[in-house]
């Protein structure tokens, strides 16, 4: 379901809306479900409603229960900690706005809002998962621009407007997880490193110095997990939140990867 | 038992912590870094405009280090203490340089050289950007190396890990911290020669603010309590453009202003010529002709800068205020708290390099502002003050310094040369606090901004504390540090982890009926209106009436989660402990600063006082008798004496035009004063807090 299918002009606002939120106490425990009703806010956002939860844990049935607990930092869609599934979308919880998501009508039972955590990662708690997969798979490409130290060299390499334009594209991945939430081929306990790590490979290769580890990137790229394992779905770049160029940087690091391999096969490295 | 090399805790992975993790690891000692969140996700990715530094370019176009330097003392109102900032004025090419070789994709200029655009508070095209998200870029950059040492094993990552208190041994020194993790719950102790607070500012104690949730300036009230200094907690910056929302108020950079975006509100201009407010409160922006368009910053500020229009580019401070006083006038957007920042004007490929925050707005208000003026106000953004930390160079040093940082051995610099005007490069002393072992870099470091930091000077402070200042943590922890943190006995470590844990068992066990939430909230609402654009000496004794009250209904909080697993309530009641200290210690400093100055703009004092208050609020909390104290530091000028700050303001103008000539009278009568009686230089003033 897109989320723009459930956004209406809504003629009366309603005084509060329902959330059904996907809860597990723990990592090794079994989910379960809870509605909450909260009041309805014109520009409201879905951390707002969860603040509110989080201020009185009752439930819409009068139960005094757990706050619902969930990762979050900036609220300016730009740290990536508050991923969630909102009405079955991959999303930042602090740029769905209420509005959006609310008929009009009464609001507080006919469609509620269903926040559910990411189902590609641990669950920790309630809606915060574990994401360190995604950081762990920056290390194994070694994602870094090998420098020779701090201390003062000059400046960096030249580079044209239309690289850096590609680059600062590539370069506003936050580490959300949509990308990898859509992804057919992302699973819970596959290792496929997903279009977050293969987009990350590609603004690496593209500088100057980064590109230095760049047969070690490709590899990586080639090994089980890698670019190989892409099934081409392209859900990827329609749930990005910061519109990241991925599929293009799938092609093009499929194209370096190839261009590796063959090379590989004919000096035997 | 031997003794292990010597290691050093960062606690904070934004963009200060991220550099001196760095900068420690490089030089060849171990780090232990903890942070809240994935450093990835620190709040320094929300830095948006740029990073300032007069680099050949802009030196070819007639601006300086020299000027940098003068623009920060200047935008600060001068009790920045100068040899840091001349360091960092100085540093800051170096910065530019070393970020652009870590491969951050600064913007480029047509022949692929770096891209500069005007910011706040100066004259010269002077800031480096990347888009309109410099600092996530910049952040990144330097998670990029940190992770490149964290995969060779020098860095070690405890994220999801909440600092509760630094470990001290029998003689004071900063030994280790004790930390829980946010997920498990368990608290431990880890062991270090020195510790580096990296943990930013506390928006947080106001409620609302362009903060991330986790800037509550928890740790650093945290070091306060264990006998950290804290200096100037009074001069909080609130930023001039913002979104107000419900949750947060989202930050729309300054670079919408540097890039050629105007402020401006619906009036009318009266027979006499003055503005008034217009009586259509309700119409589009779009419809509202030119002539009714009263450019509030431009009016008051024509002589700033190149253009009539960089009036809109004036300090912080003095914008917000603008902006304030319009809004108390009646001038605000439909009658309401809102001035209108408008970039309709400019042509696409200025608006494309602002489109990060262009995103924000639409996605947070439904409105493009590419084609519709934007709605903003000011809001609570940046910490100034922070704790308190000595630096060592070849001037005489001011008293509290020469207390903490012992007399040099030898004078190194070049007696043909005269005395060096920065740091001394290496001193292990460098941004120490009071503590000896406990550093603070960055935005919870009390240096370089003053009473107002200028735009794009953040994260310039944040990566050269880090860079600069992290080779002083390691010639500590090798040259200076002689009872090692791996050889003490565990009896410290042991209480020290106790302490913690009983503070949370009587958390979670607590019986009352107050609720964190509201209380925090109520917290916020206190400190917004008492301590931020205007202030007075009423309303600030008033509120810290009900901060007291706040903190005696305190006593009664309840957590609504009492179990031992993620519990993220128990974290946030925790912190609203220290918000409210930290919110007491704001208070008193800025009840005994009765000045105006930068951001502490005092309705009872409207003038800086030189004589009295060119100094340092150094607040001390004596945590047996819950009280602060307020001593005052002068604050030495050996490079660059204050001047009046104007901004190109117009002559005539009633309010402040009368007053600054007013200021200057009784300035100069005061420096006559000074000289005649010999002031101490410093002065203790006991304040208690009960």
């Amino acid at each position: 379901m897109n989320a723009s299918q459930s956004t209406t002009s809504s003629t009366k606002t309603p005084s509060t809306v329902r959330i059904k939120v996907k809860r597990q106490d723990r990592p090794d425990t079994d989910p379960y479900w809870q509605p909450f009703d909260v009041p309805f806010v014109a520009n409201a956002n879905i951390i707002s409603c969860l603040q509110q939860i989080a201020s009185k844990p009752v439930t819409a049935d009068g139960r005094r229960v757990a706050p619902v607990a969930w990762d979050c930092n900036c609220l300016e869609e730009v740290c990536g900690a508050c991923t969630m599934v909102i009405n079955g979308v991959a999303r930042q919880s602090c740029s769905t706005l209420l509005h959006e998501l609310v008929s009009d009508g009464t609001g507080t039972t006919d469609e509620p809002i269903v926040l559910e955590p990411m189902s590609k990662f641990p669950v920790l708690r309630d809606l915060f998962v574990d994401r360190s997969r995604m950081f762990n798979n920056l290390k194994a490409i070694k994602g870094w621009v090998p420098i020779d130290g701090t201390t003062s060299l000059g400046s960096g390499p030249k580079e044209d407007q239309a690289s850096q334009d590609m680059r600062y594209a590539l370069s506003r991945c936050m580490t959300c997880g949509c990308c990898l939430e859509a992804c057919p081929q992302f699973t819970f306990d596959n290792d496929f490193v997903g279009a977050q790590v293969i987009g990350q490979a590609l603004y690496f290769n593209m500088h100057e110095t980064g590109a230095e580890l760049k047969d070690d990137r490709l590899e990586a790229m080639e090994a089980p997990g890698g670019i190989a394992d892409c099934g081409n779905a392209q859900n990827c770049v329609k749930v990005c939140p910061k519109e990241l160029p991925l599929t293009e940087a799938i092609a093009s690091v499929g194209r370096q990867t190839t261009v590796h391999a063959i090379k590989s096969f004919f000096t035997g490295k | 038992m031997a003794s292990e090399q010597p290691r050093v805790i960062v606690v904070g992975g934004g963009l200060a912590g991220l550099a001196a993790a760095v900068r420690i690891a490089e030089a060849g000692t171990p780090v232990d870094l903890f942070s809240m969140v994935p450093v990835k996700r620190s709040h320094s990715v929300c830095a948006q405009g740029g990073i300032n530094a007069a680099t050949e370019p802009v030196k070819q176009e007639g601006f300086s280090e020299w000027n940098h330097f003068d623009e920060t003392l200047l935008g600060g109102d001068f009790i920045n203490h100068q040899p840091p900032v001349y360091e960092m004025a100085y540093w800051a090419p170096k910065v530019i340089d070393l970020m652009d070789r870590m491969g951050v994709p600064f913007n480029r200029t047509a022949e692929g050289f770096l891209d500069r655009r005007y910011f706040g508070g100066s004259v010269f095209r002077r800031t480096h950007f990347a888009g309109a998200s410099t600092g996530q870029q910049l952040l990144y950059a330097l998670d990029e190396q940190t992770r490149r040492y964290e995969a060779a094993g020098k860095v070690n990552k405890y994220e999801f890990w909440e600092f509760l208190w630094p470990v001290l041994d029998e003689d004071g020194e900063c030994k280790g911290i004790v930390a829980q993790d946010m997920r498990t719950m368990e608290v431990k102790a880890f062991r270090a020669d020195a510790v580096v607070i990296a943990t930013g500012g506390n928006g947080v104690v106001f409620g609302k603010t362009t903060m991330s949730v986790i800037c509550t300036g928890a740790a650093a009230a945290r070091c306060y309590q264990a006998g950290a200094w804290l200096g100037n907690p009074e001069m909080i910056q609130v930023h001039p453009t913002a979104i107000p929302g419900e949750d947060k108020c989202r930050l729309m950079s300054e670079s919408a202003r540097g890039e050629g975006g105007r402020v401006w509100v619906p009036a009318v201009k009266d027979e006499s010529g003055e503005w008034k407010p217009h009586p259509d409160a309700g119409r589009h922006p779009n419809d509202i002709p030119e002539h009714e368009r009263y450019y509030i910053l431009e009016e008051a500020y024509p002589n700033y800068g190149p253009t009539p229009r960089h009036g809109n580019l004036v300090s912080r401070d003095v914008a917000t205020r603008g902006i304030f006083f319009a809004v108390q006038k009646g001038f605000g957007v439909g009658g309401g708290r809102m001035a209108y920042l408008d970039i309709t004007h400019l042509p696409a490929d200025t608006k494309e390099k602002l489109a990060a925050i262009l995103e924000i707005y639409e996605k947070f208000t439904g409105d493009d502002p590419r084609h519709v003026p934007m709605k903003i106000f000011p809001a609570v953004h940046y910490s100034m003050g922070g704790l308190y930390t000595v630096y060592e160079s070849d001037y005489d040093q001011p008293k509290f310094l020469t207390d903490i940082v012992p007399p040099r051995e030898t004078k190194e610099s070049d007696p043909s040369k005269g005395p060096h005007p920065g740091m001394v490069n290496g001193s292990p002393w460098n941004m120490m606090t009071n503590i000896k072992g406990l550093y603070a870099f960055g935005e919870v470091n009390y240096q370089y901004h003053g009473a107002t930091r200028l735009g794009a000077n953040a994260l310039l402070s944040c990566i050269f504390d880090g860079l600069y200042c992290g080779l002083s943590v390691v010639n500590y922890v090798k040259n200076v540090v002689t009872n090692h943190a791996a050889d003490m006995a565990a009896d410290v470590f042991n209480a020290a982890v106790a302490d913690e844990q009983a503070k949370i068992d009587h958390l979670v066990q607590n019986q009352g009926e107050v609720n964190p939430y509201e209380l925090h909230r109520h917290l916020g609402e206190v400190m917004t209106d008492a301590c931020t654009v205007v202030r007075t000496e009423q309303g600030m004794i008033d509120a810290l009436e009900q901060v007291r009250d706040i903190k005696e209904q305190y006593s009664r909080v309840r957590l609504t989660d009492t179990g031992l697993w993620t519990n993220q309530n128990l974290s946030f009641a925790r912190a609203l402990w220290d918000m409210i200290l930290y919110a007491e210690a704001m208070l008193l400093a800025g009840i005994e600063r009765k000045e105006s100055r930068g951001c502490h703009y005092h309705l009872d004092y409207p003038d800086r006082d030189d004589a009295s208050f060119l100094a340092t609020a150094v607040t001390e909390y004596d945590p047996e008798a819950d009280e602060h104290t307020v001593m005052w530091e002068d604050v030495p000028t050996p490079l660059v004496q204050p001047r009046i700050r104007s901004y190109g303001k117009k002559e005539t103008d009633d309010e402040q035009g009368g007053k600054k000539k007013a200021a200057k009278k009784k300035a100069a009568k005061k420096v006559a004063r000074k000289k005649s009686s010999k002031k101490k230089s410093t002065r203790r003033k006991k304040s208690s807090a009960r």
